[in-house]
């Protein structure tokens, strides 16, 4: 075991993977020589060659429809968008090609590609290095949607999309790359040393996607969060001095419902708390979920806590932000009513 | 599944001429003499110049003297304000650094070396002219008199921010000057150029548009979708690929600069591509001139490639000692844009003193601008913006549900 931050436990699943797997490469803008703009493929080109580890031109479009390309050749390519903010225009790929190779060919081809891609804000990037989109791609069918909340997760999930056979987006939350958050910005950095989940194994390991994982049990709420959120939903509960129980989903396609059913039965309570966006976001299909299957045992009306309905601000980056004192009101809310 | 895969493959993996630790290398770099190409007429066609693409334009020769067909006519008056806007950007650039340093501001992007791009092509086009700026063209800003303090309140996010907090520092723009914002994402603003020059056309107006993109971002697929559209409808617009040969930490052979230049482009879309020395401002500003005038004339879009050198790091952020050689700024053979024009100034009798006293003046500029915009607050003292404001130009009209947002945000701090 070592102590690994967010960024090294990525590097060590692809270090991994390039090791295991000829056909595994590693694919994208300043990811090569330089090592990533966030240095998660630091050394994965000196050691693997410039042919397994390759710095491709600035078009988000062409990373993903040439991946699609090595990947219906036999190929894994593991493709990173520099950051979330730009897979756009890729995203026509994504969404009618990627997504779809394998229904409309009832199986004869598919593409097994991975596209890694920073997300989320609190580094004061502004509207265009601060977005979560996952929402717009939970939202299509045949691509699977992971955001790891920490680096033993980060690694064994990844190692896990590498290998699956179907396409995966990996949101990585780029505000944990080097720290767990908890939501204080003024509070001083953490480091993830100190943190159980920054003991990683050196080989490799899969995590399985479809599991929740109950970080913190408790009786009287369920939290549903995923990436930043989940330190900054540890934040709350000890705020709001609730006994929350908090589920960091860890992959939202495919979702581990069970879990989440289990717990809102048990609560009888839940809040949803995301940094995307809140209308139409990916709370809106939990929170659907959870009415769905738990009607009956809600004592509460299912709560979400999210980005607000604007682009990411600059100047008001902690306002818009879901931090602990807004995740702590919606719960105290519905334990003692508005 | 894939066997016999090797570190090596039969694919092309492009590689800069030197890394870190190397010598610096720019054999690859073609270059003409200085007044060796022809100045064609304005209507000319596409694959009659060709032989300007893959040449480069220059004027200033290697003692500063203006030789050649394209040298411009500009008076001495002219070039002292070209010098005063190059200077001016320098030392904006220069204290915006120091100030990012002293984490005043939370990012910045310097142009250094790429100055005559932006300055030489603002003078030589027309106020009404719109201009889609890149990240790394401020002295468009500059050129055409925006105030210093209106830039710095951007930067410092700042009661007086024009963007109102919403953009990270150095996106500008300036809707009274004809400068449109500028966005994170890449070449988006190539298209949209074409656009507005087509609505200047179909209005019948005489102004064009101008748009700059890096030769790194010419990969996106909106420089196609320029090109194209600017083709098909011959609209009156100059497109300008800036070629500072580094995009982070990709060299031009990433972006396909290695077999054919950037200007080369042009002619397989039907639209003349010029190359021209970036760093030479008679250069830029006759090729923008020359552009321009087939811009206004209805003789349709011109490709323009500015070759430079990006001579500081990318932003605040980049740390370019981590892939090129240190030393390789200082053995860029078309040397730096202000020593070029002042070596040519100083045969009209520019002396040392007045460029010593152009430059205490510029930035006793820059100082006093400061202290004006700090005036204004900073990020996180002073004055500040409302942040209800947040909630704003999302959409026209403030819908009710962000209202309601809004006063959440409120109650959450009662």
């Amino acid at each position: 075991m070592a102590r690994l931050n967010m960024v090294q436990a990525l590097n060590s699943a692809m270090d991994v993977m390039l090791e295991r797997d000829q056909s595994v490469i590693v694919f994208g803008q300043d990811i090569g020589y330089f090592g990533g703009v966030f240095r998660c493929t630091d050394g994965l080109q000196r050691k693997y060659g410039a042919h397994r580890v390759v710095d491709a031109p600035i078009a988000e479009g062409g990373i993903v429809g040439t991946s699609i390309g090595m990947a219906v050749n036999g190929l894994r390519p593991v493709a990173e968008i520099q950051f979330a903010d730009y897979i756009y225009p890729g995203f026509d790929q994504i969404v009618s090609e990627l997504a779809k190779l394998r229904y409309r060919t009832a199986g004869d081809f598919f593409a097994p590609v991975t596209i890694r891609t920073p997300c989320g804000g609190g580094i004061r990037g502004g509207q265009t290095h601060s977005q979560s989109p996952e929402g717009l791609f939970t939202h299509v069918n045949g691509i699977k949607v992971i955001m790891p909340s920490n680096p033993y997760d980060a690694k064994g999930l990844l190692i896990n999309a590498i290998e699956d056979d179907d396409p995966v987006i990996f949101f990585e939350p780029k505000r944990i790359y080097n720290g767990p958050f908890s939501g204080y910005p003024d509070a001083p950095a953490q480091a993830w040393n100190t943190h159980p989940k920054s003991e990683v194994p050196e080989g490799y390991y899969t995590l399985p996607f479809g599991r929740a994982e109950i970080v913190r049990p408790g009786a009287d709420v369920t939290l549903l969060c995923y990436g930043t959120m989940v330190h900054v939903a540890e934040s709350a509960a000890t705020l709001a001095e609730v006994d929350a129980e908090i589920i960091d989903l860890r992959s939202l396609v495919p979702l581990d419902t069970d879990t989440i059913i289990e717990s809102v039965k048990k609560t009888g309570r839940c809040v949803i708390t995301h940094e995307a966006t809140k209308f139409g976001g990916f709370g809106a299909e939990l929170a659907a979920i959870v009415q769905e299957q738990c009607f009956y045992h809600l004592e509460a009306p299912v709560l979400r806590v999210a980005g607000w309905d604007t682009p990411y601000p600059h100047a008001f980056e902690w306002d818009y932000f879901p931090g602990p004192k807004r995740v702590a009101a919606a719960l105290q809310e519905v334990l003692e009513g508005p | 599944m894939a066997t016999n895969m090797t570190n090596k493959s039969r694919l092309h993996i492009p590689a800069p001429p030197a890394r870190p630790g190397e010598a610096p290398n720019f054999d690859y770099l073609e270059i003409t003499p200085p007044g060796a190409l022809d100045r064609p007429p304005t209507d000319v066609k596409a694959r009659d110049i060709e032989h300007l693409n893959q040449g480069m334009i220059r004027v200033l020769d290697d003692e500063g003297h203006a030789v050649g067909p394209w040298a411009p006519q500009l008076e001495l008056a002219d070039l002292q304000v070209a010098m005063r806007h190059m200077l001016l950007t320098r030392a904006f650039d220069t204290h915006m650094l120091r100030m990012h340093r002293q984490a005043k501001i939370t990012f910045y992007m310097q142009c250094t070396g790429e100055e005559a791009v932006a300055v030489a092509s603002a003078m030589a086009l027309s106020p009404g002219d719109m201009l889609f700026p890149s990240y790394r063209t401020q002295g468009l800003h500059i050129t055409r008199g925006r105030n210093l303090v209106d830039l710095m309140c951007q930067c410092l996010s700042n009661s007086k921010d024009m963007c109102k907090g919403r953009q990270m520092p150095i996106m500008y723009h300036w809707a009274r000057g004809n400068i449109f914002s500028i966005s994170g994402n890449l070449t988006t603003q190539f298209p949209q150029a074409v656009g507005w020059a087509m609505g200047a056309a179909i209005k019948g107006d005489d102004d064009i548009a101008a748009a700059w993109i890096g030769e790194g971002s010419s990969a996106e697929a909106d420089f196609h979708h320029a090109l194209t559209f600017a083709s098909v409808y011959r609209a009156p617009v100059v497109l300008n690929v800036v070629n500072n040969q580094w995009a982070i930490s990709t060299f031009q052979g990433v972006a396909g600069g290695e077999r054919r230049s950037f200007a080369a482009r042009g002619p397989g879309y039907g639209v003349p591509g010029i190359r021209v020395d970036g760093n030479d401002f008679l250069a830029v500003y006759a090729a923008q001139q020359w552009a321009a005038h087939r811009a206004r004339h209805s003789h349709g879009p011109t490709l323009v490639e500015l070759v430079t050198y990006r001579a500081a790091a990318h932003s605040t952020s980049d740390d370019p000692t981590r892939y090129r050689p240190e030393d390789e700024g200082a053995a860029w053979p078309l040397g730096d844009p202000i020593e070029r024009l002042r070596q040519h100034l100083g045969h009209a009798g520019w002396s040392d003193a007045d460029q010593a006293t152009m430059q205490s003046d510029v930035e006793a500029q820059v100082t006093e601008s400061w202290e004006a915009a700090l005036r204004y607050g900073t990020l996180s003292s002073g004055p500040q913006l409302d942040r209800n404001e947040m909630f704003e130009d999302v959409f026209k009209d403030i819908p009710d549900a962000l209202i309601k947002q809004r006063n959440q945000l409120l109650e959450l701090d009662d």
